[in-house]
């Protein structure tokens, strides 16, 4: 680890002014599962590390007026999922029982979830985000949609598919006094050179709030095929959010897929084949199909098509309240 | 001299007791000092720089930088990284920086210059034509035996290609397949590495080492020193499954540094290095075709392996195929296949794993082609004598043994005909079952004891307690010998300069170390008999001592074990013992067999697979203690379920990288992930009479080949490659 300045804020306002506007100089601690490990191994070397855990705004979860919920940024993810006030959405409950990691969930912060870095082999490795490499290498676990560009690593957010499929947003404050609200659907961009970012933060921005939307009578859930029980990330993830009428005919739906390309994945394909219908098993499993129908399997990962596919299947079911099959 | 033996089932009070590890509570309050919890007063901190490519030329390496960072102390590098040199396999160290703090010495690591040229590099150790095509494969012996010999006139390779066919075509079924099983690493918890210092020009070393004795002339012999002028320590370790036998040039390099600094140098790998360098077991693959009777008896089995032992070539040795199932007539081939990844260490029950992984699955597949109960061929082949095992009884032992651990798994009602089960969903389940056999003899040991005029019972011994309950074992055997309760008892292991006892491998050390505890402790209380005798006015030979108590057998008539202990006079009583590996004794012997059968259910839309419930029948003669014997096995089955469903070293086909060697990435069984594991302790009176034999190794052979038929059970289709990833499971499936 190579030695730096730690810098540990009390409000957002100093938070923004320790935050350097170079790229790579400054980094936010959101309680460090992920960042710890990438300075060990100098895949990130900041100057200064600033810790936002103790920064009592960023660690309330909070009603507005407009029923919309409020989560800091800092806030635990065991402290998310013990919250009363999502209740109403399971499909982020869901994702974070899926990491199956007491540690993790102590101490990992939901706006760090949202922010991780890919667990890229060769990323973690120090071969860079956008190694030439993966195209031909040992590419088993990494994108089968949205690898067309240089970038091929999957997004690791478990949490960030649920956000996106509720249309949460997230509260950007930096620089200086600015602030904005950017769903999370809008948040993640697929680098296109080395150095670039995953989201669309500034390097003087953070993330201080995550923005539920009121859940309306819509249903939720969140599916991930998983290779064992433990704290491995999940090998294809999808969260659907479904707006019924009062006939059982899905109005509205977002289908949104994990760990399979660069950004959380929406699917606009699998959202077409649900609007209108009634949901039972084939037609979850016509949406997992459309779902896939655009997949570019790597060398290594064709497996994944089929996993993406039944993810979002059974997220679809889940979501409708029927049993998913599966363990 | 005393005749050693063993007490009765009906007369012990201590051995074939259940006991909690004596250093139990060390562990779980954190008190217990393993060698990386050893920080030396003044220490340095060492760091090394691990080869990025998987085979290329030095042409550079620069230290000058290091040299100069601040912190850094002592540069060393390693002549096998001298300019010109040629490395074989990535994370291979080149350099050391030893600094104030870790974070300087790898931010000297930092500053190191390398240069290099990237030579051709393979590392498919699956796919044979390609090593072939790249030059890289050699020959790994192989074996026909067939009971009709040729004739006079017979050209032998002719009549063997004859004879083979022949066989063939008489058998009722013939199944060809294919099987194999990747490469996994040691991935000790605690990595490779030790803490050194020199006192008074001697060198003191805590590494973390599984032989402690055997270590001391590895360091002095690399350092121009003789073994008295080194001590190695290691009180608790952190994992080593047959990988921590050596000192490795790394303590080597940190003894130098310490000598040339004049201060205390801690250098433990980093974990990536841990994965990459400091053990691995051999990946195993295999084309077979076999013939069997109508009742999958096998006839004649014709098989090729082929796999990796690292750089060097090597591979899964060709003498243990086929796996305890073995027809009367048969022919292996093997052939090895030079990789550029660190060469192999003995994995728990060398070549074993692999060689039951390989063929009890081709044997299984017979049960599928005939539409049969896999227990009811196993136990057709069994009784036809096609066994191979090192157990002396070994057809009568496996066939009880599965016996009981059908009655465990309830093997009769959970069973169908393979890919016949109900599905629920798309879940399906299914049974199978693996043999295995081992050694385990008694390894060299020696021991001092000393008993004082106060009572008290201290033992000295150069072994270690790789967390298995040595120490419990060796107190539960004095104690037992001594009429005293463990804690009565104190034990010393983990030094090298105690008394010298083999290294723990090969499932050698329970046999070693109850050998020289009971001789010595036979051999005191021979001497303390003598004079309680007079005390109590009978002969030494009416004596014994039991209850903490000096007794004349059959009556009240006793002294305390103090008392008695006080007629010594002032000078405590020291007794040396010592056993030779391979000393005829009652008190110990070798070979067991051991059946393990899974029940598993798999996932056909995902291909995961969940272990529902395994269990391990195991003999290994006399048990002395039942708690850590069983948790000798729970932790081999948990490690099998691992190397079944999860792990391997997965590296990239073009760089040779090992891509996974961090434990994020380098998958293992979780607590979920084990179902409900049952372990059963086969120890008849016939076992038991057998004396001590070790169980460190045998339940860690069967699982991969037990959970692998358990899946083709359950499917109908045979995943031929271990570990069963969900995308193997699906590529087999789709395949089908």
């Amino acid at each position: 680890m190579k030695a730096f300045e730690y810098a540990s804020p009390r409000t957002e306002a100093e938070i923004v002014d320790l935050l350097s506007a170079e790229p790579g100089k400054t980094e936010i601690l959101a309680g460090g599962t992920d960042l710890v490990g990438l300075m060990k191994k100098m895949i990130v070397t900041p100057d200064r590390v600033v810790n936002i855990m103790d920064v009592p705004t960023l660690r309330s979860i909070d009603e507005l007026p407009d029923g919309s919920v409020s989560i800091g940024a800092a806030v635990t993810l065991d402290d998310v999922l013990a919250h009363p006030y999502i209740d109403i959405y399971p499909a982020i409950k869901q994702a974070i029982r899926g990491i199956s990691s007491m540690q993790l969930q102590a101490q990992g912060t939901l706006g760090g979830e949202v922010c991780q870095r890919p667990r890229c082999w060769f990323y973690r490795n120090g071969d860079g985000l956008l190694s030439p490499d993966v195209a031909e290498g040992a590419n088993e676990f990494h994108a089968i949609l949205g690898n067309s560009g240089p970038a091929k690593f999957v997004n690791s957010s478990r949490i960030a598919p649920a956000l996106i499929a509720l249309d949460a947003q997230l509260r950007v404050v930096g620089p200086e006094e600015d602030e904005q609200f950017v769903p999370v659907a809008a948040f993640f961009r697929s680098p296109h050179r080395e150095g670039q970012r995953e989201h669309v933060l500034e390097p003087n921005q953070f993330v201080s709030h995550i923005l539920l939307p009121p859940i309306e009578g819509r249903t939720c859930a969140t599916y991930e095929v998983r290779h064992g029980e433990g704290p491995d990330y999940p090998l294809a993830a999808a969260a659907a959010a479904l707006q019924f009428d009062g006939f059982g005919i899905v109005r509205d739906a977002n289908v949104v897929l994990g760990q399979v390309a660069p950004m959380p994945w929406i699917s606009q394909e699998a959202a077409d084949v649900l609007r209108g219908r009634k949901v039972d098993e084939a037609l979850a499993e016509t949406a997992g199909q459309a779902a896939v129908s655009r997949a570019t399997p790597l060398s290594q990962n064709e497996f994944k098509v089929q996993l993406a596919k039944v993810a979002v299947k059974r997220a679809i079911l889940l979501a409708a309240g029927y049993e998913t099959g599966g363990f | 001299m005393a005749v050693y033996s063993w007490p009765s089932r009906e007369a012990t009070a201590v051995i074939g007791k259940e006991y909690d590890r004596l250093d139990g509570l060390a562990k779980v309050t954190g008190a217990a000092k393993y060698t990386y919890d050893v920080n030396l007063k003044n220490q340095l901190v060492a760091v090394a720089l691990g080869c990025p490519h998987a085979h290329c030329k030095i042409t550079k390496l620069d230290v000058a930088a290091a040299e100069k960072t601040p912190g850094v102390v002592a540069v060393h590098i390693f002549e096998h990284a001298a300019v010109g040199s040629e490395v074989q396999w990535q994370g291979e160290l080149l350099a050391v920086v030893a600094a104030e703090s870790e974070a300087a010495a790898r931010a000297g690591v930092d500053t190191i210059k390398l240069e290099f040229e990237e030579l051709d590099v393979f590392t498919e150790d699956e796919n044979l034509d390609a090593a072939e095509k790249a030059e890289r494969t050699g020959k790994g012996g192989g074996k026909t035996e067939l009971e009709r010999e040729p004739g006079d006139d017979d050209d032998e390779d002719e009549f063997i290609e004859q004879e083979i066919a022949r066989l063939f075509k008489a058998s009722k079924y013939v199944v060809e397949g294919y099987y194999g099983i990747d490469a996994i690493t040691h991935c000790c918890l605690e990595p490779h590495g030790s803490t050194v210092e020199w006192k008074d020009g001697k060198l003191v070393a805590y590494l973390s080492t599984q032989n402690v004795s055997g270590t001391d002339e590895g360091f002095a012999r690399d350092l121009k020193l003789t073994s008295d002028d080194v001590e190695v320590k290691c009180d608790y370790i952190g994992g080593g499954f047959g990988s921590k036998f050596a000192p490795d040039y790394w303590a080597v390099a940190a003894a130098k540094i310490s000598k040339e600094t004049g201060r205390p140098v801690k250098f433990l790998l980093s974990r990536d290095q841990e994965l990459k360098i400091a053990g691995n077991r051999p990946s195993g693959y295999m084309r077979v075709r076999l013939g069997a009777d109508e009742n999958g008896v096998l006839t004649i089995w014709d098989s090729h392996h082929w796999g990796t032992a690292g750089y060097k070539g090597g591979g899964v040795s060709q003498t243990v195929m086929p796996y305890v199932i073995r027809p009367k007539n048969y022919r292996r081939i093997a052939t090895t296949i030079k990789s550029n990844t660190a060469q192999s260490r003995a994995w728990r029950a060398p070549n074993h794993p692999q060689a039951c992984a390989m063929s009890q699955t081709a044997i299984d597949d017979v049960a599928a082609k005939m539409g049969a109960n896999s227990y009811d061929v196993f136990a057709a082949n069994l009784r036809a004598g096609n066994v191979d095992s090192q157990h002396p009884d070994a057809a009568n032992t496996y066939l009880a043994e599965m016996a009981r651990g059908a009655a465990l798994i309830d093997w009769k009602a959970n069973w169908h005909a393979h890919g016949k089960g109900k599905s629920r969903g798309s879940i399906v389940d299914g049974l199978g079952m693996a043999l295995h056999t081992w050694g385990g003899t008694a390894n060299n040991s020696d021991c001092r004891l000393k008993i004082s005029p106060d009572g008290g019972v201290e033992s000295f011994c150069g072994s270690q307690d790789l967390g298995t309950g040595t120490r419990t074992v060796i107190a539960q055997v004095l104690a037992e010998t001594f009429g005293l309760g463990i804690r009565d008892v104190r034990v010393n292991v983990g030094s090298s300069k105690y008394p010298a006892s083999g290294a723990s491998g090969g499932s050698t050390t329970v046999g070693g170390v109850s050998e020289s505890h009971r001789r010595a402790g036979q051999d005191a209380l021979e001497k303390i008999f003598e004079l309680a005798a007079k005390e109590l006015g009978a002969a030494a030979n009416s004596l014994e001592a039991v209850g903490g108590k000096v007794r004349v057998k059959g009556t009240d008539k006793a002294i305390s074990w103090k008392k008695a202990c006080t007629l010594l006079g002032l000078k405590p009583l020291e007794v040396t013992a010592s056993y030779k590996r391979g000393d005829q004794s009652t008190l110990s012997s070798s070979g067991v067999c051991g059946v393990q059968m899974a029940h598993v259910e798999v996932d056909k839309e995902t291909g995961v697979i969940k272990v529902k419930k395994f269990v391990a029948v195991q003999d290994q003669g006399l048990v002395i203690n039942p708690k850590t014997c069983k948790s000798q096995i729970y932790g081999a089955m948990i490690m099998g379920i691992a190397a079944a469903l999860y792990e391997r070293r997965i590296t990239d086909p073009k760089s040779g990288a090992f891509v996974n060697a961090e434990l994020a990435d380098y998958k293992l069984a979780r607590l979920g992930d084990v179902g409900d594991l049952v372990v059963d302790l086969y120890e008849p009176e016939s076992e038991r009479s057998r004396g001590v034999i070790g169980n460190g190794e045998p339940p860690a052979i069967s699982p991969k080949a037990a959970i692998a038929n358990a899946v083709a059970n359950a499917l109908g289709v045979r995943v031929p490659v271990i570990p069963l990833t969900p995308k193997r499971v699906l590529d087999a499936l789709a395949k089908a």
